[in-house]
């Protein structure tokens, strides 16, 4: 196996009574995005802070490209960082923010000036080199933060929270960007965020992290298609918790009891005959009539007009079921009988 | 206007005139022709500033205040903003505490009391009768000011910038001079003034530790009082309103412009 670009081996972060970060092992490959994604509190900034150099880890190695790093000081790491709240120079130009850290490489004034100008480019922005910060909206700083943290070309960009304090069109926008950015630079980006979305939408692989612990590692569509646990499920998009009973295990199929005695078919996983579990399926995959081999019957308790959709909320088998409906179809009212189904493959199951 | 209203107004201008009735009063006085200090002032002139600026011990208290009070304001300056900086971190043990309260205690200690020890160890140094004994005395009156000034300014500093400098291949020195002290400039500014008026108007610690070659301006107006009463010590006066006035503007004007001046690149 090769050796991983970016290495954490048992790496523990304590703070008094407080384990902030829990035997963390973790691989990240060159050139790869992986983002942390958790709840606030759940350690992931710890761990960027701890790979940046601000903070010490109190126990483990962490190493970058071979080389063991969490003895060195932040300034000799060679990272790019990006914080959530910019940390631009309020007392310099936009110019001299981006020539900073070429500037403490000792880089000649005509290389220096030069790069500077490509970097402005890069982020579409070279005609604001004189102004302040203060004088730039939250988009455009965030844009100098990126060019700044990119013009020394460091062999990894750490991004903490960089898209929160944005609104939400100028957030999709710089996803985009920066999603581009890095595959035309080849860089490897390592980008903590408490959302969803924009994990999904900008990673290669996603770790999610709760209480120090990362949960599930994997590509986007892994972690929203077949979640490990109960909180990766819960936590990434939305989704149908039903509780079900194992019931048997012939082979390629499964299959579980719900409380009201219904069997329901699921997708491969061996499961202990008794075993309490629960079904996640998303309510997109949920088709409100009869056509997909599980099927459930239950009454419609409330119809909420989402614009492109409707959501249902369905009293069934003595749980609640969420789903999508088209609205083009014949959309069922409140109080409505209804029957849905979903396929085996779209239901994952979890521990309960 | 409504009768609260009314009377704020009404109480705000008598509590302006209560402090400064007594200004008003002797300061006309500096531009008298009569060598008496008392109204009416029968016809003008600028005798007194003359005598000021030509009248040795005046202008000599007038030097001797100008080299203290540059001194004064260097030394607590650069004493007060490393302080400042070496008690930033909100640490909550005991030794930081004390320390804070150290560097702040010569604002509260009885000026004589502070006075006499001084008196006792300068004899003891060879500093008595020195500019650098006074210069050194004032100094520690003055650090406090520069301290709270400082610590106001570095508490406001965010610390990610300092993250991000580092971050960027700044090594603690090229963070403390590029972002740090930059950042902290209006502080160490609004100190250094507040350390030089500190100097320029004490007198209880420059009785005690101050030989006749040091006499400042302050000390001046203060024996003179007592020896010759004249009105050139309410032209001294008026200088000295001036000299505030004018450091006080440069602390507004410094807060108005609150964006510290560009680092040197």
């Amino acid at each position: 196996m090769t050796q991983p670009f970016i290495g954490f081996e048992k790496v523990s972060k304590v703070f008094g009574a407080l384990t902030v970060v829990d035997q963390l092992d973790l691989a990240i490959h060159e050139g790869e995005f992986v983002s942390m994604l958790g709840p606030s509190g759940s350690g992931k900034t710890t761990i960027l802070m701890m790979l940046a150099g601000f903070e010490a880890p109190s126990s483990g190695k962490i190493s970058v490209a071979g080389r063991q790093v969490d003895q060195l000081p932040p300034h000799k790491r060679n990272m790019g960082v990006v914080f959530q709240n910019y940390a631009l120079f309020p007392h310099m130009s936009v110019a001299d923010n981006i020539a900073f850290p070429l500037s403490m490489r000792g880089v000649a004034k005509a290389e220096s000036d030069q790069r500077v100008r490509r970097a402005l480019d890069m982020v579409q922005l070279g005609a604001l080199s004189d102004r302040r910060p203060s004088q730039l909206s939250g988009g455009q700083q965030q844009r100098v933060a990126l060019a700044r943290a990119l013009v020394f070309e460091p062999q990894v960009v750490l991004m903490d929270e960089p898209l929160g304090a944005l609104d939400k069109k100028l957030r999709e926008q710089m996803q985009l960007d920066i999603r581009d950015l890095h595959r035309r630079l080849g860089l490897t980006i390592v980008f903590v965020t408490h959302d969803q979305s924009e994990a999904l939408t900008m990673s290669d692989r996603i770790a999610v992290f709760n209480r120090g612990k990362i949960e599930q590692i994997g590509t986007p569509n892994e972690i929203y298609d077949h979640p490990a646990t109960r909180f990766v499920a819960e936590f990434i998009g939305e989704t149908n918790l039903i509780h079900a009973t194992a019931e048997a295990a012939d082979g390629e199929v499964s299959r579980v009891v719900l409380a009201n005695g219904q069997s329901l078919s699921v997708g491969r996983k061996a499961l202990k005959p008794g075993e309490q579990v629960c079904l996640s399926v998303r309510p997109e995959r949920i088709k409100p009539s009869g056509t997909q081999e599980n099927r459930i019957a239950g009454t419609v308790r409330d119809v909420v007009y989402h614009g492109d959709h409707l959501r249902l909320i369905v009293d069934a088998a003595g749980q609640t079921v969420v789903l999508r409906s088209e609205r083009s179809e014949a959309a069922p009212t409140i109080g409505d009988g209804i029957e849905m189904s979903f396929s085996p493959r779209d239901c994952w199951v979890v521990a309960r | 206007m409504n009768v609260l209203g009314f009377s704020k107004v009404v109480f705000g201008l008598a509590a302006m005139l209560f402090l400064l009735a007594p200004l008003a009063a002797i300061l006309p006085l500096a531009f008298t022709d009569s060598v008496f200090l008392n109204y009416p002032i029968a016809s003008y002139s600028t005798r007194w500033f003359n005598e000021l600026v030509t009248a040795d011990v005046w202008r000599r208290s007038i030097i001797n205040s100008l080299i203290i009070g540059f001194g004064t304001t260097v030394l607590a300056t650069v004493l007060g903003t490393l302080a400042a900086l070496g008690l930033r971190r909100q640490e909550a043990s005991w030794l930081f505490a004390f320390a804070r309260t150290a560097f702040l205690l010569p604002m509260v200690v009885p000026a004589v009391v502070l006075g006499v020890g001084l008196q006792l160890m300068f004899a003891r140094y060879n500093l008595a009768n020195s500019y650098l004994g006074v210069i050194i005395a004032h100094t520690v009156i003055a650090v406090p000011f520069v301290v709270i000034n400082v610590s106001a300014v570095l508490q406001a500093i965010e610390p990610r910038l300092e993250q991000a400098a580092a971050s960027l291949g700044a090594a603690p020195p090229t963070v403390l001079a590029r972002v740090t002290l930059p950042l902290a400039a209006p502080g160490i500014i609004s100190g250094a003034v507040f350390a030089f008026a500190t100097s320029l108007d004490e007198v209880v610690l420059t009785l005690f530790v101050a030989g006749p070659n040091q006499r400042t301006l302050a000390r001046q107006m203060f024996s003179s009082i007592r020896e010759n009463i004249s009105p050139s010590i309410a032209a001294a006066a008026l200088i000295f309103i001036l000299g505030t006035i004018a450091a006080a503007t440069v602390l507004n004007v410094l807060r108005r412009y609150r964006k510290p001046a560009r680092a040197v690149s």
